[in-house]
């Protein structure tokens, strides 16, 4: 006779910190309200029910955040350190910070992905056939796509997990989850939906490529240290002097899954073509936010797990980093598209951010960290202005069509050139505190040929973007050219956060460089 | 004995055979045979594969929403079997826990059924 061995005893059940996890489950518990909105309010009512649920939701994780930090200061004194659900994800100071950051430019992402006024930016149903007579007709009938919202939360979800993630496995999950609504993002172009389109498909292959690499990357890890765990890999790396194939193999598969997301040559072939096809408020949204989560994944990974292994991983970021700098500014140098542009420039400040990275002290990580906050609303306030300038067929990103914009509408040119100014580390904006901080991170750990290539490539950098704002400024308007449309109260609101923002820490930096000071703490 | 613990699987395999065979055999033996022309057909489930339309044709998006709710709820009867099994010796708190599971999954449910996606000619 065969039984089944029947338990008597109480298997314990897990410990779930439901406080500590709250931000990451309230964003996805809102993204499964905002699915049964869809499923259930009539069409006229979803688009203002799903705003009001994303914002309220996004705010009430920001507070929840906030309120851990400060619980956590008051009561140790110390930056708040807790490992939850049974060691699966890190409370820390990194992810604190982060997790504000990313959900702040999820605000503004919502803001940006309400704009009506100019048309909208998302085709009025997404499955429809470009050109077609279905298409025609739902464009007619006004239709507003509101599925983005869900999609928008979930994929901050996954970015809420990707660099609080303590453990290799959740981290992949979170990549997925953060990935996916991004695929489809890209694709909902309303004009030139085919050009949309292929982005999508593109970054849905490579990226799925990588995933792979990343995957791979994993498995190896876990034959080198059985375990998937961030302190298991650290103690196995530690305390092992056996052969190191599988560690130095896993390490490299890992590093090209995470630069990939991150945008750094080699990996960057994607970045051009998703920024230049996507609508621009998803644009805005992946090159800010995607760079936060992926950042905050790769320091998690190399600092925590493999920073046992950092002098095998040290020459590799080092040179990943000069590449990317040079390479990103040297190219954008010949774009004649707004959009192209800024993706290129997206690739340079990866590499920046790299420098902080491979400083490898907590100086480097409170800089990287300051440098995603900086970086993350000056770029989403540079996208959304793209979004303004417009012709008749949408939006002109043509860098010829921009020529004489300051002369018919000073405003909105005088903050994207104060943005540029900012990406080019001119002093009294915040990209200038920002390299200026990761700078002297990697100075004060012996990096100084990484600072001379990076000055070099700001130098290089600084003429294009001058060159935009020369354009705009100084050469006669072209006939018929683009105008700079009124935008609704959201997008103006958006701009507008990401130009205080980038002044105020060009101008007052300190209490954010002390708050990421405290926040640059990693538990393992 | 240990060997005696596969013997009920054996049993079982000879079982499986036996009623394959009796099935196969007996339905040839007994059964009407008049031809038609579906009958010479490949087996295949809901559409024609041949002959094929101009350039592979489209496969209506139908097919693939049924195939994603298919490993939606795939994925979540392989949660439910080992919950079942060990359900009693967790407690109250694996309850709560599967029933937020089973809550969060058929959202998607109720989302497609309220787009239409059960209505096979819609």
């Amino acid at each position: 006779m065969i039984r089944l061995a029947a338990s008597e005893t109480l298997i314990p059940a897990p410990n779930i910190e439901y406080y500590e996890l709250s931000p990451i489950l309230i964003v996805f518990g809102v993204g499964v309200l905002a699915v049964l909105v869809e499923a259930f309010l009539p069409r006229a009512h979803r688009l203002h029910a799903q705003l009001a649920l994303c914002l309220t939701g996004l705010v009430a994780a920001f507070v929840v955040v906030c309120t851990l930090t400060d619980e956590a200061q008051e009561n140790a004194r110390a930056v708040p350190q807790k490992v939850a659900a049974e060691g699966a994800v890190a409370i820390d100071g990194m992810t604190l910070f982060l997790q504000g950051t990313i959900l702040l430019l999820g605000v503004v992402a919502v803001l940006l992905l309400a704009e009506r006024r100019l048309g909208g930016e998302f085709a009025a149903s997404a499955a429809t056939v470009p050109g077609s007579a279905a298409e025609k007709e739902t464009t007619r009938l006004g239709w507003v796509q509101t599925e983005i919202y869900p999609l928008l939360m979930f994929s901050i979800g996954g970015m809420l997990i990707f660099p609080a993630a303590n453990d290799l496995l959740l981290m992949f999950v979170a990549l997925e989850v953060l990935s996916l609504p991004l695929y489809l993002l890209c694709g909902l172009a309303r004009r030139r939906r085919l050009l949309s389109q292929e982005a999508a498909l593109k970054y849905f292959l490579l990226g799925a490529f990588s995933s792979a690499f990343f995957l791979y990357g994993i498995a190896l890890l876990y034959g080198y240290a059985g375990s998937v765990r961030l302190s298991d890999i650290n103690a196995a790396v530690s305390g092992s002097e056996d052969n190191d194939a599988l560690l130095l193999i896993g390490m490299a598969l890992l590093a090209v899954g995470l630069l990939f997301k991150v945008g750094a040559v080699p990996f960057h072939a994607w970045t051009p073509d998703v920024y230049q096809g996507a609508p621009t408020p998803v644009t805005a949204f992946m090159a800010a936010a995607t760079k936060v989560a992926a950042f905050g994944a790769l320091l998690r990974v190399f600092y925590v797990g493999l920073g046992g292994a950092k002098w095998d991983w040290h020459p590799m970021f080092w040179g990943v980093a000069m590449v990317t700098m040079l390479f990103g500014s040297l190219v954008a140098l010949v774009q004649t598209d707004v959009k192209r542009m800024l993706a290129y420039s997206s690739i340079a400040h990866a590499g920046f951010i790299l420098v902080g990275l491979v400083a490898t002290n907590a100086e480097g990580l409170s800089a990287t960290m300051f440098y995603l906050l900086a970086y993350g609303f000056s770029t989403i306030a540079a996208f959304a202005i793209i979004s303004l300038v417009r012709d008749g067929s949408g939006e002109a990103t043509h860098l010829s069509q921009w020529a004489g914009l300051g002369r018919r509408s000073p405003v909105v040119a005088g903050m994207f050139a104060l943005l540029l100014l900012a990406f080019a580390g001119i002093p009294l904006t915040s990209g200038f505190t920002a390299k200026f901080a990761v700078f002297s991170a990697s100075a004060s750990a012996g990096g100084t040929p990484l600072i001379v290539v990076g000055v070099l490539s700001s130098t290089v950098a600084a003429f294009f973007y001058i060159r935009v704002i020369v354009l705009m400024f100084f050469s006669a308007p072209v006939t018929d050219g683009p105008r700079v449309a009124v935008p609704s109260l959201t997008t103006a609101l958006a701009v507008w956060i990401g130009v205080a923002v980038t002044v105020f820490l060009g101008v007052l930096p300190q209490p954010v460089l002390d708050l990421a000071d405290n926040a640059s703490f990693l538990i393992s | 004995m240990d060997g005696n613990v596969y013997i009920p699987i054996a049993v079982l395999a000879a079982l499986g055979f036996g009623f394959a065979a009796f099935s196969v055999v007996t339905g040839a033996l007994t059964g009407p045979k008049r031809y038609n022309r579906a009958k010479l057909d490949a087996y295949e489930c809901g559409i024609e594969p041949t002959p094929q339309p101009v350039g592979g044709g489209r496969v209506s998006v139908k097919y693939y929403t049924i195939a994603m709710l298919f490993i939606i709820f795939d994925i979540e009867i392989i949660f439910l079997y080992p919950w079942a099994v060990t359900f009693d010796s967790f407690g109250i708190s694996i309850l709560v826990e599967m029933a937020l599971f089973i809550v969060t999954v058929f959202v998607p449910l109720i989302y497609v059924w309220r787009r239409g996606g059960l209505d096979w000619d819609h």
